[in-house]
């Protein structure tokens, strides 16, 4: 059996195909298309969870997506597991594993269920002023605690083995919903011509058909149609049907995003399957028929397990063909609770009574109730109900009377309305407006190129609706601007149930003189008098109401309570509601997995990583890499038993005593050509390019217009129109981009093209006294001497027979080449010159070896040495300023009178007294160690290694006055001991520079 | 997403592709060395950031990498129009329904 109130005859689904899952371990038996909250109220289970605040138990509320209550941890097998599911949405599968949450040590008996009878203590506002003293125990103490105590699910902690799809789509049209106005639109501008798609959440399209078994259109029931529709629009070309698929967020220029649940209602999916699928949807035409959500009575204890929307036992019993009940109470404030209540009747369910708070009621329902023998007491409300973990009974009383008689009931189903579904309206930026006729906020004007139809635009009558959704169908074709000859006649349709009668806020018994639990957001377990205390307490604008109170907050948004709480607050605030104003709402209409969000940029895909052409000869190389942005770069190879330390010492040692080759592709490197090609340097760079001769190379500082260091490289001038310009590797787009945008809008006027080629040459660095005797049998068309090629010179020739670039130039001091090759030689050229680099007893070396090099040169790296607060002068680099010329970027900026200062911070070397000590980089330096804290920070420490090449440890850093301060001992004081430093020039190594010219 | 229209593409491309640098019709001095700190101030760091209409840069970098002009409302987020780098400023008048079009009497507009 798949549960004991499933009745038979009734409902849509097979009752043969049954399927196994479990709940809280319990093993359960249901029907191939139930929802878990349909089959465990088959299964007699209402209790579903714990609430939020008070662990009050708790059931289905709804059989939709506005579920506040039943919420589950949903699993597959132990990496498969969704906490916060929605038991209404989700379909079983076989093996489903469910379990309830928010409970401890069972749901039937829960610790935390104590906070119920301490809920005096938890009015709204309480944590915000009970936890605030003192400050340090909220981090430690209260947050924890309370974090723990109250809390949904538990988030799943293996890693998700499941892939996720996403797509782009457009379209003409997309329709939003697919209930009867959905459909009849999608068909109407499908027929025009359009390329349609239409989505809708549930498995089967239908809407409110799901639940309104009355209605008649073109001669079947409303469900039927609905099918009929939805195979006539699968069969057309220019229409995509998606079902499972909800429209979670509108935004700008009709981008609106849909998730589709592709297998999470499969038992065993194919793996090729991703779980879910993002559709990312750019329509030239919206249509919103989002329909509207039926809301709860506002009454003491409205909350037991068994008390649920009418539609929603309507839903469980037409479309699941489960009883909620076998005695079952109604109230209500609007007639669509009837038609429920005459359905479960006719299906064999005791309807004690139908309470009914308005004094007057349609005269032909109250006809038909007679004739079911169903009482109805009219002006009436229910006013408590009992029962622990399930409603027991219900108390009836006159409306005004007092007194009241209790009903015996197993359910109780109610209903005070209906609310519009105005969230897509609204998060596409329109302005809901109050309908003073029909008491609801309904769309506006529409501020992107969209309509809402029907029962979210506060269209109630069937045919009504049918004509609009049509009309709206063609007009979206035609606003597309293809609308052709084509259309489709509205069916004929006879509406079967009432949607009359709205009562928002709380009702008889729940008023400002009472302090009973009558509640208006369930998930939050905020009560009509939370909603009054808020109030008193001075919050007079709905937005702070809903924080104060967090009404309408968490995973249901509010979908049930928000106008409920509006409605209390301006009650109190004795203002009419559309004046307290509605709160906003915003994207997502209801939750979206991580897993659909983050989608394939997951693990390698997260980032792009870029390799240079040697990178797998290093790693072959035994090479550690480093990430430098997106760059895989090779930090050091460490040989059989070093450690980092010891590769790095060798590395330096072997570059300065023989050789080592480096691999510098990752460099920036720009083209820079044309007539004015010299010109724009000048403009670009604070030196001067003109009387650099062809072969020759410069070093280049690029400022901001702020007069701070930008970038650095060295440029090498190919001919008299043709610059290659070097950046540092992270500074390559930035620097383009800047050349680009003075080029483009300052500087038009120059004859000048930028191409980056950063990735069309690889560069290997082989420096060091034997680097020419290495590289030079290899090199074809190049006089290598020093005499032809001195320092910073660049020609172009042949090695490995590949055209090179090759530049004699040294970022270690040593003397040394870089060679440039087209990329895809990168590796072969390397491999060549490794070949004879190794008996020549060179070493490879990488970016830590190249960092101390240059250390010991005080060469700069710019982005560590300076930080974008650096002048030239500041970094000890006034030569590279040309002094003549009459403009370039910076010029201006470097004046300015905090730029040129006395007791700026300079860039300085920096000896600890004791050689063996290695400076942290970022350590701060002060004049007196025993001064009182704070103490005054002269600069910091910006560069600082071991140099085996010296024996001791080097540092650059910034110091206010630095280079007035030279031989002087400052310190650097830390946590554990305080240490001395004096003060020097940067360079600390061939301070002649002779190496250089080898 | 937004959609930007590249006034060089002419095209409407999501925004991905574009990058917003900052607001427009500011120029460089052409004396710029021999400005005052007044003038330099005026010139590099202040800007409006108004609420409504705001001229801004923006460059197709994802594209085809050049730099234009655009006028958009920073409370609706819409743009009002697009155009290439070195045109005058377009002028844009706004309509009693509150939405926003290029003037009629500028030469140029629209571009």
């Amino acid at each position: 059996m798949s549960g004991a109130n499933r009745i038979a005859g009734k409902g849509r689904l097979t009752p043969a195909r049954t399927v196994r899952f479990t709940f809280d371990g319990q093993a359960l038996t249901a029907v191939e298309g139930d929802t878990l909250a349909s089959a465990l109220i088959a299964n007699g289970i209402h209790l579903t969870g714990r609430s939020f605040k008070y662990h009050r138990p708790r059931g289905m509320l709804s059989a939709g997506p506005e579920e506040p209550n039943a919420l589950m941890d949903i699993g597959r097998d132990s990496a498969r597991r969704t906490p916060n599911v929605r038991a209404t949405v989700q379909e079983v599968f076989d093996g489903m594993q469910a379990k309830s949450q928010n409970r401890w040590p069972s749901l039937s008996f829960d610790i935390g269920a104590v906070n119920n009878l301490a809920s005096p203590m938890f009015a709204a506002g309480f944590y915000y002023k009970t936890f605030m003293w003192p400050k340090a125990a909220w981090k430690k103490l209260y947050e924890p605690v309370i974090r723990n105590a109250a809390g949904l699910g538990v988030s799943p902690s293996e890693r998700d083995p499941d892939h996720y799809a996403n797509h782009h789509a457009h379209c003409d049209v997309l329709v939003i919903g697919g209930g009867v106005a959905g459909l009849a639109a999608a068909l109407s501008a499908a027929h025009a011509g359009a390329e349609v798609i239409i989505c809708d959440e549930q498995p089967e399209m239908g809407g409110a058909f799901r639940h309104e078994t009355d209605t008649t259109i073109a001669g079947k029931s409303g469900f039927d149609w609905a099918q009929a529709v939805v195979a006539e629009l699968r069969a057309m070309d220019n229409v995509r049907v998606l079902t499972r698929t909800t429209a979670f967020g509108y935004q700008a220029q009709n981008h609106v995003g849909l998730v589709e649940r592709v297998t999470e209602h499969l038992a065993a999916p194919d793996a090729r399957l991703p779980r879910e699928r993002m559709w990312q949807v750019r329509a030239r035409q919206v249509v919103i028929a989002t329909g509207a959500i039926e809301r709860h009575m506002v009454f003491a204890n409205n909350d037991r397990p068994g008390i649920m929307l009418a539609s929603a036992a309507r839903t469980f019993l037409n479309h699941f063909g489960v009883a909620v009940g076998a005695r079952v109470g109604v109230y209500t404030a609007n007639d669509s609770a009837y038609n429920a209540a005459f359905d479960l009747k006719r299906a064999g369910v005791s309807i004690p009574v139908i309470v009914d708070v308005r004094p007057q009621v349609d005269a032909a329902l109250l006809a038909r109730a007679a004739d079911l023998g169903i009482e109805v007491l009219t002006g009436h409300a229910v006013v408590d109900t009992k029962g622990s973990l399930r409603v027991r009974s219900m108390k009836v009383a006159r409306i005004g009377g007092g007194g009241g008689k209790d009903y015996a009931i197993d359910a109780l189903i109610m209903s005070s309305g209906w609310t519009p579904s105005v969230h897509m309206y609204s998060q596409s930026r329109g302005k809901v407006v109050w309908d003073e006729a029909s008491e609801r906020f309904l769309p506006g004007v529409h501020p992107q190129a969209s309509m809402s139809i029907g029962a979210c635009n506060g269209t109630d009558d069937l045919n009504e609706t049918i004509a609009e959704a049509v009309r709206a169908g063609r007009e979206s074709a035609e606003k597309a601007g293809v609308a052709s000859g084509g259309g489709w006649a509205p069916p004929a349709a006879v509406a079967g149930t009432s949607w009359a009668g709205n009562m928002m806020g709380s009702g008889e018994g729940a008023g400002p003189d009472t302090t009973v639990k009558a509640f208006v957001d369930f998930q939050n377990d905020v009560t009509a008098k939370d909603i009054r205390l808020a109030v008193r307490e001075g919050m007079e604008s709905i937005e702070h109401v809903k924080r104060f109170t967090t009404n309408g907050m968490a995973t249901d948004q509010g979908k049930t309570s928000n106008i409920h709480g509006l409605a209390i607050a301006a009650e109190m605030l004795d203002r009419p509601l559309p004046k307290v104003g509605l709160t906003t709402f915003r994207s997502p209409y209801t939750p979206v997995t991580f897993g659909a969000i983050v989608n394939h940029s997951r693990g390698a895909l997260f980032d792009p990583t870029r390799k240079t052409p040697m990178h797998d000869w290093e790693a072959a190389h035994g090479a550690v890499f480093e990430d430098v942005g997106q760059w895989k770069r090779a930090w050091y190879y460490p040989r059989t038993g070093e450690d980092m330390h010891q590769a790095v010492n060798r590395e330096c040692r072997t570059v300065r005593e023989a050789a080592g080759l480096f691999d510098a592709s990752t460099l920036g490197k720009i083209e820079v050509v044309g007539p004015d090609a010299a010109a724009f340097l000048n403009l670009l760079y604070t030196n001067s390019w003109d009387k650099l001769e062809p072969g020759r190379c410069k070093y280049g500082i690029m400022l901001r217009e702020d007069g701070f260091i930008y970038d650095d490289g060295v440029v090498g001038r190919m001919a008299e129109d043709r610059f290659h310009v070097t950046t540092t590797t992270g500074g390559a787009p930035r620097v383009m981009h800047h050349m680009e945008d003075y080029l483009q809008t300052e500087f038009p006027h120059l004859k000048v093209w930028l191409t980056s080629t950063s990735e069309q040459w690889a560069v290997i660095a082989v420096q060091g006294p034997k680097a020419r005797e290495i590289i030079a049998p290899l090199v074809e068309g190049i006089d290598m001497s020093s005499e032809a090629m001195p320092h910073m010179s660049v020609r172009e020739g042949r090695i490995c027979g590949v055209p090179t670039r090759l530049f004699r130039m040294s970022f270690t001091g040593e003397a040394g080449f870089e060679v440039n090759v087209p990329a895809d030689y990168g590796k072969a050229v390397w491999e060549a010159i490794w070949a004879r680099a190794e008996p020549m007893g060179a070493c490879a070396y990488g970016t830590e070896a190249m960092h101390v090099l240059r250390a010991e040169k005080g060469y700069i790296i710019v982005g560590q040495d300076t930080d974008g607060t650096v002048t030239p002068d500041d970094a000890g680099l006034n030569w590279a300023v040309a002094k003549k010329k009459p403009d370039f970027v910076g010029i201006r900026g470097m004046k300015r009178p905090d730029l040129v200062r006395e007791g700026r911070k300079q860039l300085v070397g920096l000896q600890t007294r004791d050689p063996k000590i290695v400076l942290e980089e970022g350590a701060q330096i002060v004049a007196d160690p025993n001064q009182t804290v704070p103490m005054k920070m002269l600069g910091h420490v910006t560069s600082s290694y071991w140099s085996e090449n010296c024996g001791r440890s080097i540092a650059m850093g910034v110091v206010a006055g630095g280079r007035s301060l030279m031989g002087q001992t400052l310190y650097v004081p830390m946590p554990d001991r305080t240490i001395e430093v004096t003060v020097t020039d940067t360079v600390f190594i061939d301070k002649q520079g002779e190496r250089l010219n080898g | 997403m937004l959609l930007i229209h590249c006034p060089y593409c002419q095209e409407e491309r999501p925004e991905l592709e574009f990058r917003n640098t900052g607001e427009a019709h500011i120029a460089r001095p052409a004396d710029i060395a021999n400005i005052s700190d007044e003038a330099f101030e005026v010139f590099f760091f202040l800007r409006d950031n108004p609420k409504g209409l705001t001229y801004e840069r923006w460059r197709h970098i994802h594209g085809c990498g050049r730099f234009f002009n655009a006028v958009r409302d920073t409370v609706s987020d819409k743009f009002v129009t697009t155009y290439k780098a070195g045109l005058p400023k377009v002028a844009v008048v706004r309509a009693d329904d509150g939405s926003v079009r290029v003037s009629d009497r500028v030469e140029g507009a629209g571009l």
